[in-house]
């Protein structure tokens, strides 16, 4: 194989690398660079850099550290039967790169995976090392998220934990049968053993730095996974109660989907086409209410398509349920709890926020509910005011109709 | 009674401000009799008597207000002053109003707040260093254009993040120097000021086309999130247009 420079290298590295949906850089702990030598702070809040054309933002340098594999999952780019052109950093080469582009202002640190040469073991050694020579060597305090290979020791998993803000370890599929076809040579139980340990060492990390102050930081921003959608025959009802189950029992801080994409020389077991955008945004709104308007897995089966088990692809999540849950409407904005409150399609948690603290000096009518949301329109069939009561609207058969959403450009994004 | 006339240091001057509503209230001057102006630029000819700053005693007012003050004071609306003050006055009067969003006033100075807030952190994100060697040392200098006076208060963020480099950010509102250990104000700077390349910026737009996936062509969150004011003062836009006239025909197959 020729040499390739810096560039063809991170060219081909990158693109291999952004099929991993989570760039953020969020949820770590705030530190600075302010005493002694070294770069780099986080906020705990994350910081975009810049955004591509695909509508996704760069806050991490997302790359792989190669995309050799000697592993063969049927979905992936990088599998060892792929065609494609291989490359590898060099840990040095790849902290150097993160350093450029930090002191520039280009990132908030780095996002770091690979696939697996030689053995697991070895590649978590590989991974560990960028981390810890940016840590050690660099006084590097800007965010690092690190892939995990479940297969490696697990010693070696948790001392990602050790120079990390964020340990990932992907489940990939959403199903067990996917993952027996698609990835033959990875495990569930070798998966959620590896998360189910990563835990541990969380809590027991917290737990020290709780005692003594000087106990080292061990994975601040916690732990996330990533599911594949539509390359195995999972409905939305098994992704979101797999979601909610690993939320649970783990402790993630995130569970992100990423739609498949189809590949070239693709095997048999996979579906041809990829699956609708519209339905990885569905999911994400989906775990948006789970984690943000209070609705339990069980409450969120009202929004499912009873026969499919799919979410709608033409409303919101929040509006098909609504619509699906007449019963809980309309609500009354100067007296509903606050859970209820946060049910009303188009009403997020600022807004309810706001409609709480304003009552307790007055009864709102319609004007003052306008100017705490973005479209009165889409809420007025679902609320009641002081001056505002829909009349049956809610029992009309062509609700959906009116409130349904013109069809727009979808905008994504996975944050 | 004859209007008053405050005249604030600076743009950000939120210290200036405080003193003089705090005067004023206690005197009960109402806000449409007070004029607000930065510097020596009149903003009013009729304008009367200066404000009496000794009257200042402490007043107490919710941590919400001061929050959303200090940040709503940095937007470049000429009116944010009297807003402000008006809102001071109806606070002093009923301080749970800050917390009610239906207010039209509060909701007014609530959007200016969130609109310096995004500013700051567009700023956060949007800054681009380029090395430039002075004497055999490294300088990092940025040319930045903000849309309201959020300067001075995102040096904090830059000086923690940069601690040990020694960097410049220049803007045409004003600029920020870091030697390292200490922090210097200087004069509003134009764009040539600021050097125009930097090497690291092709291998930067290598990451940046290669990350973007064509099959996922969204360009309407992108220009929400980055609007086109930033484009030029941001490297990594140039391949932009490539990147999307290359992705369409992928994207009709
Ligand atoms: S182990 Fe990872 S890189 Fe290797 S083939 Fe499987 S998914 Fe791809």
């Amino acid at each position: 194989m020729a040499q390739l420079d810096l560039s063809e290298k991170l060219a081909i590295l990158a693109d291999a690398a952004k099929y991993d949906a989570s760039c953020s850089s969020s949820g770590g702990a705030r530190r600075d660079s302010r005493k002694g030598k070294g770069i780099g702070s986080t906020t705990g809040a994350g910081i975009c850099h810049a955004y591509t054309p695909d509508g996704r933002c760069i806050s991490l340098l997302k790359v792989l550290l190669t995309n050799s594999c000697v592993f063969n999952c049927q979905y992936c780019i990088n599998r060892a039967g792929s065609n494609v052109r291989r490359a590898r950093f060099t840990v040095r080469e790849l902290v150097d790169l993160t350093i450029d582009f930090y002191k520039r202002n280009y990132i908030e640190g780095l996002f770091l995976s690979s696939g697996i040469i030689r053995d697991p073991n070895y590649t978590m050694e590989q991974l560990i090392d960028v981390a810890r020579s940016l840590r050690q060597d660099h006084h590097f305090h800007g965010y690092i998220h690190l892939k995990t290979i479940p297969d490696a020791d697990p010693d070696l998993v948790t001392r990602a934990g050790l120079h990390a803000d964020r340990v990932s370890i992907n489940v990939e599929l959403p199903t067990d049968p996917g993952l027996r076809d698609l990835a033959p040579e990875k495990s569930r139980d070798r998966i959620e053993g590896a998360m189910g340990r990563m835990r541990g060492a969380i809590e027991d990390g917290k737990d020290a730095r709780r005692r003594f102050r000087s106990a080292p930081a061990f994975a601040p921003a916690g732990q996330s996974t990533q599911m594949i959608i539509g390359a195995d025959a999972a409905t939305d009802r098994d992704i979101v109660s797999r979601a909610a189950t690993l939320y649970d029992r783990y402790g993630l801080r995130r569970v992100y989907y990423s739609a498949f994409s189809p590949i070239p020389d693709a095997g048999s077991a996979l579906p041809a086409g990829r699956p609708p955008l519209l339905r990885e945004h569905r999911l994400y709104q989906s775990d948006w209410m789970m984690r943000f308007y209070e609705f339990s897995p069980d409450d969120l089966a009202a929004a499912l398509d009873p026969l499919s088990g799919m979410l709608p692809l033409d409303m919101d999540p929040k509006l098909a349920w609504a619509l699906r849950r007449r019963d809980c409407f309309p609500v009354d904005i100067n007296r509903a709890p606050r859970t209820l409150l946060l049910r009303v399609p188009g009403l997020g948690p600022r807004a309810v926020q706001s409609i709480l603290a304003a009552r307790r000096w007055h009864t709102l009518r319609l004007e003052d509910v306008a100017r705490i949301t973005v479209s009165l329109t889409k809420i007025r069939p679902f609320i009641v005011t002081a001056d505002w009561r829909p009349t049956l609207l809610t029992d009309r058969a062509d609700l959906a109709a009116l409130v349904r959403p013109r069809a727009t450009q979808l905008d994504l994004f996975s944050r | 009674m004859t209007p008053r006339l405050v005249t604030l240091d600076r743009e950000d001057d939120f210290e200036g401000w405080r003193n003089a509503a705090r005067s004023l209230a206690a005197s009960a001057v109402p806000a449409h009799q007070v004029v607000w102006q930065v510097g020596d630029q009149r903003t009013d000819l009729f304008a009367g008597a200066p404000v009496d700053l000794a009257t200042t005693r402490p007043i107490m007012v919710p941590g919400d207000f001061v929050r959303i003050a200090r940040c709503a004071l940095l937007h470049s609306e000429p009116q944010r002053f009297a807003l402000l003050y008006d809102l001071f006055l109806k606070v002093l009067d009923r301080p749970s109003l800050v917390r009610d969003r239906t207010d039209g006033l509060v909701h007014k100075v609530g959007a200016l707040s969130q609109a310096v807030l995004r500013d700051i952190h567009k700023m956060q994100g949007f800054v681009r260093f380029r090395e430039v060697q002075e004497e055999g040392v490294c300088r990092c200098v940025a040319w930045f254009e903000p849309d309201h006076h959020i300067l001075r208060a995102s040096a904090a963020f830059f000086v923690n993040r940069f601690a040990a480099m020694t960097w410049s950010i220049l803007t045409p509102k004003g600029s920020l120097h870091w030697d390292g250990g200490r922090l210097l104000e200087g004069p509003p700077a134009r764009r040539q000021d600021g050097p125009d390349a930097d090497t690291v910026e092709a291998v930067w737009k290598t990451y940046y086309a290669a990350t973007f996936n064509p099959a996922r062509l969204g360009t309407r969150a992108m220009m929400r999130e980055m609007p086109g004011r930033y484009w030029r003062n941001l490297p990594e836009t140039s391949v932009i247009r490539d990147l999307v006239s290359g992705s369409a025909p992928k994207s009709g197959r």
